[in-house]
């Protein structure tokens, strides 16, 4: 009888817990920080803030599971919208400054530093 | 041992790894192909979340678009390898230390979340995920959002041009 209910909830309920995806995405947002706040090459930064926005969007999609709604699917659609945008415009600001200082480092940027 | 688990480990592992080599990696160029595997092994893992719909376009958008344009200013820049491996500074340090705090705290925090998911009515699980359902929110609940975003997307391709230009 159990094995019966069970084989009748299977499609419907995860074998796999929601927890085990929010703790990927906890990681992959720690490494995605790491990489923001250790590398100094301003483009691998920008990538590494791609792996930040992509550890919230597998938030928002395993709660959009665990919940069974589409507000999460729509919230990663705008994510994914905006990091569009906000890659275009940095990548942009990369080149502008590629060309006045020579030099993508982010330690060489500093002409507003004190 | 089931196959969706066996699916999320292998997925989650190849992510992680693939997101290490986009930290680690000595060329830019490196860091960008880990980025789009990266990106693929996401995808997976969303599909096994029952979004099909955001797994294509993960596909499309992050692995298609914004990697073509990560490949193309990498190659306009003509960036080598990073000469040296930068001395750890006590900034990049405590970045470090700052990182593994976060995640201890979120580790402890996402413990604590219920992890059972409800079951969903027979008729809400066959319309999860679909485009059908994620357009039907998007043009009816959240049309305003929507059409800030498009917006946005101009303003940001004007704005690209406009900083990219070689004189302003």
């Amino acid at each position: 009888m159990a094995a019966d209910v069970a084989a009748r909830e299977a499609p419907n309920r995860p074998m796999v817990p929601i927890t085990y995806y929010l703790l990927l995405a906890a990681a992959l947002f720690c490494m995605g920080m790491f990489g923001v706040l250790v590398r100094r090459n301003a483009l691998v930064v920008f990538m590494s803030v791609e792996l930040m926005l992509n550890a919230a969007n597998l938030t928002f999609l395993a709660f959009a599971r665990m919940r069974g709604d589409a507000i999460g699917h729509v919230s990663a659609f705008f994510v994914i919208a905006v990091a569009a945008a906000e890659a275009a415009i940095g990548l942009a600001i990369v080149i502008a400054v590629f060309r006045s200082r020579g030099s993508v480092l982010v330690e060489d940027i500093r002409t507003m530093k004190h | 041992m089931n196959i969706e688990l066996i699916l999320f480990g292998a997925f989650a592992l190849l992510t992680l790894l693939s997101a290490g080599m986009v930290i680690f990696a000595r060329s830019p160029i490196n860091s960008a192909m880990a980025l789009v595997s990266t990106f693929f092994f996401l995808a997976g893992i969303y599909v096994l979340l029952w979004a099909h719909t955001v797994a294509v376009l993960q596909v499309l958008v992050y692995a298609g678009a914004i990697m073509v344009l990560f490949l193309f200013v990498i190659m306009l820049l003509n960036l080598g390898e990073s000469p040296t491996r930068g001395r750890p500074t006590l900034a990049r340090l405590a970045g470090g230390a700052a990182t593994v705090g976060l995640l201890a705290v979120l580790v402890v925090t996402l413990l604590k979340v219920p992890g059972d998911v409800p079951a969903m009515a027979p008729e809400a699980q066959a319309s999860f995920g679909t485009m059908a359902l994620l357009g039907q929110t998007l043009f009816t609940q959240w049309l305003l959002p929507f059409e800030a975003v498009s917006l946005l997307l101009l303003v940001a391709m004007v704005g690209a041009v406009v900083v990219a230009k070689s004189r302003i």
